[in-house]
């Protein structure tokens, strides 16, 4: 699928959005759409199980530490967090998730490794806290599946070509279509989650202290959980965007190939580049074991 | 779609982690056998950042024969040494290298292999040469590799002992190092090869020098 538009045209005959995207990635495939779902139904188990499994590990990061770990403690002493539980507990999953990827634990990419702490903030979170079915669980990551091929097929999901919007920020909006839908909203009413998302967080830059997925990566996944619960919620009160929803992608692909090369996964510009990102990866690079050069 | 959520894999980079253990099994099945001695050259930007990435970790893990999503890759270089795989890491500056690429060149007593294989991003590879010869593969298929002189019938040989074992072609490739040269030809094929088909492809034509069997990345795994 190419488009919102194409996802939103087949859901007025009467198509939930996840309806219409194992449609149209049914007939793109060929596979059958039992199989497609059967595909997500793995997916999600696969995630849970990182979820469980970095909700418990510790984490040693080479530059960072355990936040996950410390920000849990801070909302068990708060009665209602600043930012409310749903945030809080989704930032609490999006940090460990993300740490885990970090110290070569086993996720899900969704849609990328660097990013992958947000969906399952976001659908784990909503679980916890209002015990859907999992078989609404799953049919949301579909929802997420189907804004994500979309932003890959009209713009990119690698960092080194469009930045950081085009990972964490691309999950942010996929996971903020994935709660309007959870939450009753109206297909049209997902697609304007995420590309109001996406137009809060356009021209984000890649720019990975050392070249590691650690600084900011994970902190980013840890805070934009919130903005994809906010999009949502505009978009459930009826809040549209007033740029169509594929011309918001299309811009985020022509602002991802404006970025200079330095904001795209190089290491050499943005944070990665600051005196203290630059300390940083010296020390990094100092630890590396000699290996013959030839 | 299918490809946006997921793969499950070990992290931190799908490139630098999981394609690289993705490699490391393709040169294990190519090799088709336990691998005990390599070498491992890294180019680009493998090179760089191989060790906060855990690419050793991962392209060790791939030579054991574990997937992308096996956590003991996080321990692969452990276990190697209880294995008894022997392994050695350089870095190495080619003109033209894909950025994130490697060279494995695998041994034992009376045989060696060389292979290049690039990560291409999400996980995505490429090998890109077997023993100094040019070809594309992506291993997402078993796959039968021929190395023979460019002559007439090759092809309809080699097809020819295929429709017999009842094996499908998904994708056929051919590549030739000039008129009348050294060429290679690289199939694609749905399910799995029996070693046994490999001489009879071989015996099927006189131009033909060599038969490597990849199975598919399914199998074999540890």
């Amino acid at each position: 699928m190419r488009s919102f538009e194409e996802i939103l045209k087949l859901c007025e005959v009467d198509l939930e959005f996840h309806e219409a995207v194992v449609e149209l990635e049914s007939r793109e495939s060929g596979k059958s759409e039992d199989l497609i779902y059967a595909n997500m139904s793995y997916m999600f188990d696969a995630m849970e199980q990182s979820v469980n499994s970095a909700i418990n590990a510790e984490f040693k990061g080479r530059m960072m530490e355990d936040e996950a770990r410390r920000f849990e403690r801070y909302i068990a002493q708060r009665d209602i967090p600043l930012s409310g539980k749903f945030i809080t507990r989704a930032s609490r999953i999006a940090l460990s998730v993300s740490q885990y990827n970090a110290s070569m634990g086993r996720i899900v990419a969704a849609p990328t490794a660097g990013s992958c702490g947000i969906l399952p903030g976001l659908l784990f979170a909503y679980r916890d806290l209002y015990g859907p079915s999992r078989d609404m669980l799953v049919k949301a990551l579909i929802v997420a599946g189907g804004v994500g091929e979309v932003i890959q097929k009209r713009a990119t999901l690698a960092g080194a070509e469009g930045g950081c919007q085009a990972e964490c920020g691309a999950a942010a909006a996929m996971g903020s279509a994935a709660l309007v839908y959870l939450e009753g909203g109206s297909p049209e009413a997902s697609a304007h989650a995420a590309v109001l998302t996406i137009k809060s967080l356009m021209g984000l830059v890649c720019d990975p202290v050392a070249g590691l997925v650690e600084v900011p990566c994970i902190k980013r996944n840890g805070t934009l959980v919130s903005l994809a619960s906010l999009c949502a919620d505009m978009a459930l009160a009826g809040i549209r965007s007033v740029i169509p929803p594929d011309e918001v992608i299309d811009a985020m692909r022509r602002v991802g190939r404006a970025l200079p090369e330095s904001l795209r996964e190089t290491s050499k510009g943005g944070l990665a580049a600051t005196p203290k990102g630059r300390e940083l990866e010296k020390k990094i690079f100092s630890e590396v074991p000699p290996m013959a050069e030839i | 779609m299918l490809d946006i959520i997921g793969p499950v894999m070990v992290g931190p980079s799908s490139s630098h982690t999981a394609g690289a253990a993705k490699l490391g099994r393709l040169a294990r099945r190519a090799w088709n056998g336990e691998v005990n001695k390599v070498d491992i050259f890294l180019r680009g930007s493998f090179a760089s950042t191989y060790w906060g990435h855990g690419t050793d970790k991962a392209l060790i893990g791939g030579l054991l024969g574990f997937m992308p999503d096996d956590e003991r890759i996080r321990d692969a270089l452990e276990i190697a040494r209880q294995r008894g795989l022997e392994y050695r890491f350089f870095g190495e500056s080619i003109d033209g290298a894909h950025p994130n690429s490697v060279r494995f060149v695998i041994y034992e007593e009376d045989r060696t292999m060389e292979l290049v294989g690039a990560s291409l991003g999400g996980g995505v590879i490429e090998l890109k040469e077997i023993d100094g010869f040019s070809i594309s593969l992506s291993g997402d298929l078993a796959a039968i590799i021929t190395f023979h002189r460019d002559q007439p019938g090759v092809v309809a040989a080699v097809a020819g002992v295929m429709a017999e074992k009842g094996l499908n072609i998904a994708t056929m490739r051919l590549h030739r190092q000039g008129r009348g040269g050294r060429a290679a030809m690289v199939i694609e094929i749905d399910g799995e090869l029996k070693e046994s088909t490999k001489d009879e492809i071989l015996n099927s034509h006189s131009a033909l020098m060599r038969v490597i069997f990849i199975p598919s990345p399914e199998s074999d795994v540890r």
